[in-house]
């Protein structure tokens, strides 16, 4: 400590006011804007969702727990700051709901320990948690990754019961009976087809269907089905001024421009905004996973040219890659640029030009 | 095999040759990292490194006989630049950032035998013959040699007072 | 009215932060009662202390000199009172670091009798522009909405910069102080004869009073007074802080930004602060140095919060007795507003020239967390006024890379603290960059120290040297001379025998 240091301790600088933020108050915010589209997707596929979504965000909790333990931090704060708690769900919200238990215990270790611990904690990570493990987990377990249905709404025939679920969920995995609700997503679906020859008009006749999309009435992962549920979260978060717009808005609207475009040029081949947009991840990332607060830009001006970023390697890895989805990739694509971006879209210095030189007037300024 | 061994021999010698005769003409008289140091150094010859004298030390760092933390006038900062400079790793854990200290005469114990202001290697140190001495604190180095020789043992070493001139924010507590 | 443009212009960031004026707002100024003892720092402004001219035992007039100024950049200090200096010495400031400062103790003799004041100044404005300055700077007064610059500097720019629009800061964008809307809406014509002495000084050709929305009643007076004066414009700018950095109010209100390290003075423009206005008439037309101010007295905890006329020098304990005393648990007590007010560290402190206000906030107004780590979340980034990066700028710091920090902008910080306002995690950003801001003089200090030391050595060892060459050659010269009598004596002996011999 510097010599001055010692006598003055206690001396605390200003200001002696503060806006009533605190990081568990965001951390919260967020999650009260995930609310609607999760408990909607669980009550479209049962109770085996509910146990994977409450078993991903407990697994999170442990591993933080053990991690800051390891690492000598207070456990307390740093649990109750809900970072934990909301990286486990945005991680439930992009798993298949049947999956089996230990698909979601690994992944919220991944998420934890190598996603978010090992670069120091809160604040220290590059890469979106919940997206390093569902990476990791789409490429080390392909199969049960993929293994969508479809919706089984609670309180329906078909949907399983109690211990039914449980056998889902913890036993060896999909009980036969079930086999026959199984599904692709519909990017799973039309990117199978397309890789078969067929002319996209004759994929998308028979079940394509804009509205179920929006709804939420189709398969996919909890965070997947329902678009509209999803934008509404989103909207409350802007609302409540947790994320600008910038984000959000330049990825869906490069998305949507390079759709259109490439739709127009080969609508055989290639399907439209609206498709694109509706379909899979697309608002799930564009409202609450590429706006991560610790993985994006901190300017206006960054954050527009991640948005960009995020858009075009979603339209690229969707249209031209083997995976049907690139949600995920893209937006960890791009995190890994953020530093990049913030070194180079700082923002203007008052009294100086854009070089950080002091502006200049003309002398003859009266 | 006997013209191999000759061309051989006579391309070491000649080469050698070349090499002394470099070596003599294009002597570097001193080494000019030495000098840069030198002047980086604070140039008061106060010896708290225990090198006779500020060039010594520079000779010494340069050489990489001396760590860099050696002079305590400099302190973190100079230390800092003298890493920099040099291109090492800057361990200041050995050094505690030293407080820089200055020496004070306690009047009422001077008898103005002007030991004190004959050693001063910056002339920090006011008074003649009987009279009661006075340190500049401004131009004090905290060498400690006007310290030594007090023959009344009236000069302390303290630290240069804080005052709302210099006083500012201390670092924040670091977050847990 | 105006021929002024009235349209605005955006600033950058800002925040809105509760305005907690209404505790204030509205009620008159109350004069505070003649304490028994008064502490008169002998440095209430930015520069060099004054130097005392009154010993201890001596009864002094109240507007009697106490201490002059010295240099340039200083103000003199007055007795606020009529009273017997009781002493000359170290009493502690009003600062965070609680550190001493050489402070004059008058006690009071309750009379309150003024110096011979001299006659009513009215037609002030023939005087000379040199004039007005000069008088100003007699009078000890500096810029009182805090920065405590000496405002006779400010009028004297006039000599080094093309000048040509005064601007008076009555923004108040601090929350709880209401002590400039509390003037403005008391003596809105003195305001307005100070804003017309200062543009003769000055010898600029319009004003702008520029005043936040938020004081409807502050803006109706001040447009009434300023009405019969083509050249004195009052605007409404909208609220938001920082509105009252003098650099940003000069932005909203002409568009142009000042250079980074330079003056508002670079384009043309002077800012002063309202209360100065008032000041200024005071000395002029009534001869009056700056001896009183007002005060917002507010808070949480403090029983009636009010705004107070009181003496310089007044401990701030007698004026929060004055207004009620503590009802609350005050957590912090802090000079000036919550935005950039400084804390202090004891109520024994007194009123200097530059407290706007005095506030004893509680717990709940303060709104503490604990500090976590940063989420890089960039409320930071979106609310610096002056497009800096804080987040990064505290990460240096907080890592002792200094340089890294003044990388990052970190001299271009007005340090308003909308950035740990905002912040999520409860960084303490501010003392961050005081920190580092403190931590760098100190090296520039230190770096300038050792320059010197340098030079010290080395004119010793010079003239050590030389000692030692003079030594030697008085020596050489001794043998010399010796050598050369001997040899003398022994010509002469040799001389002698040679005659002997022939």
């Amino acid at each position: 400590m510097n010599r001055t240091g010692r006598r003055l301790t206690s001396i605390i600088s200003g200001p002696y006011t503060h806006e009533r933020t605190s990081v568990n108050r965001t951390m919260l915010l967020v999650m009260i804007a995930l609310l609607p589209a999760t408990a909607y997707g669980i009550y479209i596929f049962g109770l085996p969702a509910l146990f994977v979504f409450i078993l991903t965000i407990a697994s999170c909790i442990i591993s933080e727990a053990a991690c800051l333990a390891l690492a000598g931090k207070p456990i307390r704060p740093y649990l109750m700051d809900g970072s934990a708690v909301l990286t486990g769900w945005l991680l439930a919200m992009t798993l298949p709901p049947w999956s089996p238990w230990w698909i979601a215990v690994i992944g919220a270790m991944l998420a934890i320990v190598v996603g978010k611990q090992v670069f120091g904690g809160i604040g220290q990570n590059l890469f979106n948690p919940a997206m390093v493990a569902r990476v990791a987990l789409l490429i080390a377990f392909p199969l049960e990754m993929t293994q969508w249905l479809q919706p089984q709404p609670l309180f329906s025939a078909s949907t399983p019961g109690f211990i039914d679920a449980l056998h889902i969920t913890f036993g060896t995995g999909w009980a036969p009976a079930y086999d026959a609700l199984s599904s692709a997503t519909m990017l799973g679906y039309v990117k199978t087809e397309l890789g078969r020859g067929m002319a996209l008009h004759e994929v998308l006749a028979h079940n394509y269907d804009v509205l179920g999309l929006a709804t939420g009435s189709v398969a996919g992962s909890l965070g997947e089905t329902s678009a509209l549920l999803i934008v509404t979260g989103g909207l409350f978060l802007l609302y409540k001024r947790i994320i600008s717009w910038h984000i959000p808005a330049s990825m869906l609207i490069t998305l949507a421009l390079l759709a259109s475009a490439f739709n127009l040029a080969n609508s055989e081949r290639y399907p439209d905004a609206v498709f694109h947009l509706m379909s899979g991840a697309t608002m799930l990332g564009a409202f609450f996973i590429a706006t991560d607060l610790v993985t994006s830009p901190v300017t206006y001006k960054g954050q527009l040219v991640f948005g960009v970023g995020c858009g075009a390697l979603v339209f690229i890895i969707r249209s031209w890659s083997s995976f049907p989805e690139g949600v995920a990739f893209a937006v960890m694509l791009m995190n890994a640029l953020t530093p990049l971006i913030d070194h180079y879209m700082k923002p203007r210095i008052y009294g100086r030009n854009r070089k950080g030189e002091p502006i200049q007037y003309a002398d003859d300024m009266e | 095999m006997i013209t191999a061994i000759i061309i051989l021999t006579l391309l070491g010698l000649s080469l050698g040759t070349l090499l002394g005769v470099a070596a003599s003409c294009f002597k570097v008289e001193a080494s000019p990292l030495e000098t840069e140091i030198e002047t980086m150094l604070p140039g008061s010859q106060c010896g708290q490194c225990g090198f006779p004298g500020c060039a010594p030390a520079a000779a010494a760092l340069a050489n990489g006989d001396a760590d860099i933390t050696l002079c305590p006038p400099g302190g973190h900062a100079l230390a800092l630049s003298l890493a920099a400079k040099l291109g090492v790793h800057a361990d200041l854990s050995s050094m505690e950032e030293a407080i820089p200290m200055i020496a004070r005469i306690r009047s009422e114990l001077c008898i103005g035998c002007t030991k004190c202001f004959k050693r001063c290697p910056t002339d920090a140190i006011l008074g003649s013959s009987r009279q009661i001495h006075a340190v500049i604190s401004d131009a004090c180095t905290g060498c400690k040699k006007c310290f030594e020789v007090c023959p009344t043992e009236c000069i302390d070493m303290r630290p240069i007072p804080i005052t709302l001139q210099n006083w500012h924010w201390p670092s924040p507590a670091v977050a847990a | 009215m105006s021929n002024v443009a009235t349209r605005l212009f955006r600033i950058r960031g800002g925040v809105h932060p509760n305005e907690n004026k209404q505790a204030t707002a509205g009620s008159c100024i109350v004069d505070m009662p003649l304490p028994e003892l008064l502490y008169i720092p002998l440095q209430q402004h930015i520069g060099a202390p004054a130097e005392p001219v009154v010993q201890r035992g001596m009864k002094v007039l109240k507007g009697q000199l106490l201490a002059n100024s010295q240099g340039v950049i200083s103000a003199p200090v007055h007795a606020p009172t009529s009273g017997i200096i009781r002493s000359i010495g170290k009493y502690p400031a009003p600062h965070p670091s609680g550190l001493p400062v050489l402070t004059v103790t008058l006690q009071a003799d309750g009379e309150d009798r003024w110096i011979d004041l001299p006659a009513e100044q009215t037609s002030a404005l023939n005087l000379d522009p040199e004039d007005i300055a000069s008088r100003v700077a007699a009078a000890g007064i500096v810029g009182m909405g805090g920065a405590t610059f000496p405002s006779a500097v400010k009028l004297n720019l006039r000599n080094r910069y093309k000048l040509h629009t005064l601007v008076i800061n009555a923004a108040e964008c601090e929350p709880y102080l209401t002590c400039d809307d509390q003037l403005m809406r008391e003596q809105p014509e003195d305001i307005i004869e100070g804003v017309r002495l200062m543009m003769h000084a000055m010898q600029v050709s319009q004003a702008i009073i520029a005043i936040e929305a938020n004081k409807p009643e502050a803006l109706t007076v001040m447009r009434q007074a300023a009405q019969q004066f083509d050249s004195i414009s009052v605007v409404t700018v909208p609220v938001r802080y920082p509105m009252g950095s003098e650099k940003h109010l000069v932005q909203t209100l002409t568009g142009k930004e000042t250079p980074a390290r330079a003056l508002t003075a670079d384009i043309g423009i002077v800012v002063h602060n309202v209360a100065t206005a008032n000041a200024v008439y005071q000395a002029i037309r009534h001869g009056k140095p700056l001896i009183s101010r007002i005060v917002t007295i507010s808070g949480g905890a403090i029983g009636k919060p009010a705004n107070v006329r009181t003496l310089i020098g007044t401990p701030i304990a007698r004026l929060i007795e004055f207004c009620g005393g503590f009802t609350g648990d005050p957590a912090f007590i802090i000079g000036g507003g919550p935005m950039m007010g400084q804390p202090l560290p004891q109520t024994g402190v007194p009123i200097v020239k530059g407290s706007s206000g005095i506030l004893a906030l509680t717990e709940a107004e303060l709104a503490r967390k604990t500090t976590m780590p940063c989420i890089r979340c960039g409320s930071c980034v979106k609310v610096c006024p002056c497009g800096l990066l804080p987040l990064e700028m505290a990460s240096r710091a907080r890592a002792g890379d200094l340089d890294g920090a003044v990388d990052f902008g970190l001299m271009d910080c007005i340090a308003c603290g909308s950035c740990a306002y905002v912040c999520p995690s409860h960084i303490p950003l501010i003392q961050y960059f005081s920190y580092a801001k403190g931590a760098l003089t100190e090296k520039q200090r230190m770096t300038h120290k050792q320059e010197e030391i340098r030079r010290l050595a080395e004119a010793r060892k010079q003239r050590m040297d030389q000692l030692a060459r003079e030594k030697r050659a008085a020596l050489a010269k001794r043998k010399a001379d010796m050598a050369a009598a001997k040899a003398r004596e022994n010509n002469a002996d040799a001389a002698k025998q040679s005659r002997a011999g022939a």
